[in-house]
């Protein structure tokens, strides 16, 4: 099975708005594939992925993720599903302020038996991911707040690697680095993610990114409920 | 459970706001628990103030009345027994013992109480406590007395010094026996009952300061105590008097046989249903306390709610994370339920550490000053009911924040918004 995932006829409303905000006739993602999503803000980019991850449900269309259709399942299975099979990176705050720097990595094993069962020993996984990411030995009994901003994202891609999911879904993960840092981190989040097998989403509205990617999409050219709004 | 460690942890990062939550809830316990332990306690003392006792005898009034004047030194008697009465009553075959009262006059405003040795016999409180001297003993002669431990402490009285019985109950110089002087013989040991405030002397000692009285005033025939020792000190009635059974079975026969009594209108009472009757009439303030006490319980509760919701806000990216790495809705609710049980347990334990270290604390001043015996056994069977509606009120409380954040998370999905 190529496709990762797999849309077609996709619409969502946000509760309480007239108008949907995501319109999506099709689109297809290849297993393996790095794309980044490139869209302005209000473009629809979190809410496609609170789809994608089960978050949230559409109105209309077919949504299939890893050759599953997530609305058929329930809402605890959509979790579980969530949990077993997707790692996602957000934008900065990833990580739980009251637990080390060790307990948040293995944070993803908590609640997916099956990801515990691939890391194998958590406690040693989590160090590997982090000897992966570069977070210094020193730094990891650390408390999270005294970690920089380019750490702390650092360690949410050991977070969202950990168990190897098959897919790393990373919402601007990249907005709170300066210049350097945002290459550096795109460097290894790709490095990562093709030594775990694991399929990138990435989304951002910043398009000098996208030289970084084989594949780009621009979410403002196939989400037609944009088009509506902006004729 | 995966949650319980997150949970703790959680809470562990928020300790500084928490603990004081925890602190005001253990107080809480404290005061509730408290004061349940203390107005059971109260009952009980006030309860037991007479035991063994099946019956009071007095001259016909209301039964409160007669309890109030004969076991509280409260009040007056409207009427005296004749002292044949008592001779033919207490001589009933089913009465065991019997012990006589005479009341009226006082001492520099506590009450002296005539009677005999067998006062000390069979007096009984608090179960089966018997009176006890802490110095010196029984009265033998007319001019003896013996001093609750109340009255010696207040007046500094000690065995050998001289007591001068006033006439009436108000001490005005002009109505004192001071012609006949009483000897202290006898100092009881503390008992929290209204013992400790009375001057006991024997029957033959009111007769005696009183045989050159008629009517309330001195009459103009004065005798000396050496004079009165030798008339008949017989007394011609006193006050009341206390009947011990044979069998308790019999009591009630006993009290119809009295109140019905030809020669004389008659008053019998069983004290422990008349206690009982009066307590309640006094007791309504120990409601009044324990709902002050659940009053300050829910404004502990309600103090640990603002404490929570006011975290929900920055707590919403916590709630995002999770469930981005697979936590269900129903996860965050558990996760809030976890936190109050976490709180509200500590803050049991807490308030029970703190409450028997209190009562250990207090108790003994207690019993010195107001004779309280606080017994600190094991919490009883309503006082864990207490704990356990705590417990059960705090997690229907922590429903609302969690049922906030639970829908929060089902509105935020990956991004909270703030």
């Amino acid at each position: 099975m190529a496709r990762v995932v797999s849309l077609s006829e996709l619409r969502f409303t946000w509760p309480g708005s007239p108008r949907p905000v995501l319109d999506i006739e099709r689109l297809d993602i290849d297993r393996g594939q790095h794309l980044f999503v490139q869209g302005a803000s209000g473009s629809g980019k979190t809410t496609l992925l609170s789809l994608l991850t089960g978050i949230n449900q559409p109105d209309a269309g077919k949504l299939e993720v890893l050759g599953q259709d997530l609305a058929e399942m329930s809402s605890i299975r959509r979790d579980r599903f969530r949990a077993d099979h997707l790692g996602v990176i957000f934008q900065q705050f990833n990580l739980l302020p009251f637990l080390g720097i060790l307990d948040n990595v293995m944070l993803p094993c908590r609640f997916s038996p099956r990801r515990r069962k691939r890391a194998g020993d958590v406690g040693a996984a989590a160090h590997q991911m982090l000897d992966e990411l570069q977070i210094a030995d020193g730094l990891r009994t650390r408390e999270v707040m005294q970690l920089s901003v380019g750490q702390q994202q650092r360690v949410a891609v050991a977070r969202a690697l950990i168990g190897n999911p098959e897919i790393v879904i990373a919402d601007e993960p990249t907005s709170a680095l300066d210049s350097d840092n945002r290459d550096a981190f795109i460097d290894l989040l790709f490095r990562r993610a093709s030594e775990h097998g694991s399929t990138l989403l990435f989304v951002s509205h910043d398009r000098h990114l996208a030289a970084h990617f084989d594949h780009r999409i621009d979410l403002g050219e196939i989400n037609r409920a944009q088009h509506e709004m902006n004729p | 459970m995966k949650l319980l460690p997150l949970a703790v942890k959680s809470a562990w990062n928020r300790r500084l706001s928490l603990s004081l939550t925890i602190l005001s809830i253990a107080i809480s316990i404290v005061l509730l628990l408290g004061v349940d332990q203390i107005r059971k306690e109260a009952r009980n003392n006030f309860i037991n103030t007479l035991s063994q006792t099946d019956l009071i005898v007095g001259a016909r009034s209301g039964p409160i009345n007669l309890l109030l004047y004969s076991v509280f030194r409260l009040g007056n008697a409207t009427n005296n027994v004749s002292w044949k009465s008592y001779q033919e009553l207490s001589s009933l075959p089913q009465v065991k013992w019997s012990i006589p009262l005479s009341l009226g006059d006082s001492h520099r405003g506590f009450r002296v109480l005539g009677t005999n040795r067998d006062y000390f016999k069979f007096y009984r409180f608090a179960g089966h406590r018997q009176l006890e001297f802490a110095t010196g003993g029984v009265f033998d002669e007319v001019f003896d007395v013996v001093l609750g431990a109340d009255v010696a402490r207040k007046l500094g009285y000690s065995v050998g010094d001289r007591v001068i019985v006033s006439h009436g109950l108000v001490s005005a110089g002009f109505a004192d026996h001071d012609d006949k002087p009483f000897s202290v013989v006898g100092i009881l040991k503390k008992t929290g009952t209204p013992v400790d405030r009375t001057v006991h002397v024997p029957l033959e000692g009111i007769s005696a300061i009183h045989v050159d009285w008629q009517s309330g005033a001195r009459s103009t025939l004065r005798l000396s105590a050496v004079q009165a020792l030798k008339m008949d000190l017989q007394p011609r009635e006193i006050t009341a008097f206390m009947l011990g059974l044979k069998n308790r079975i019999a009591t009630f026969r006993v009290q119809r046989q009295i109140n019905e009594y030809r020669a004389e209108p008659l008053l019998a009472i069983i004290p422990g249903t008349t206690l009982s009757n009066l307590w309640q009439l006094l007791g309504s303030f120990e409601m009044v306390l324990l709902a002050v006490s659940v009053l300050v319980l829910v404004a502990g509760l309600i103090g640990m709610l603002t404490t929570i919701i006011s975290s929900l806000n920055e707590r919403r990216r916590e709630m995002a994370v999770l469930r981005a790495v697979g936590a269900h809705p129903h996860h965050i609710l558990l996760l809030f339920l976890l936190e109050t049980l976490i709180i509200v347990s500590l803050a049991m334990l807490l308030g029970i550490a703190l409450l028997y270290l209190l009562l250990w604390g207090i108790s003994p001043l207690l019993t010195e000053w107001i004779g309280l015996n606080l017994q600190s056994g094991a919490l009883d069977a309503q006082q864990w009911l207490f704990l356990l509606a705590i417990l059960s009120l705090s997690l229907v409380i922590s429903l609302l924040p969690g049922i906030i954040a639970y829908r929060n998370s089902l509105q935020d999905g990956l991004t909270p918004r703030l």
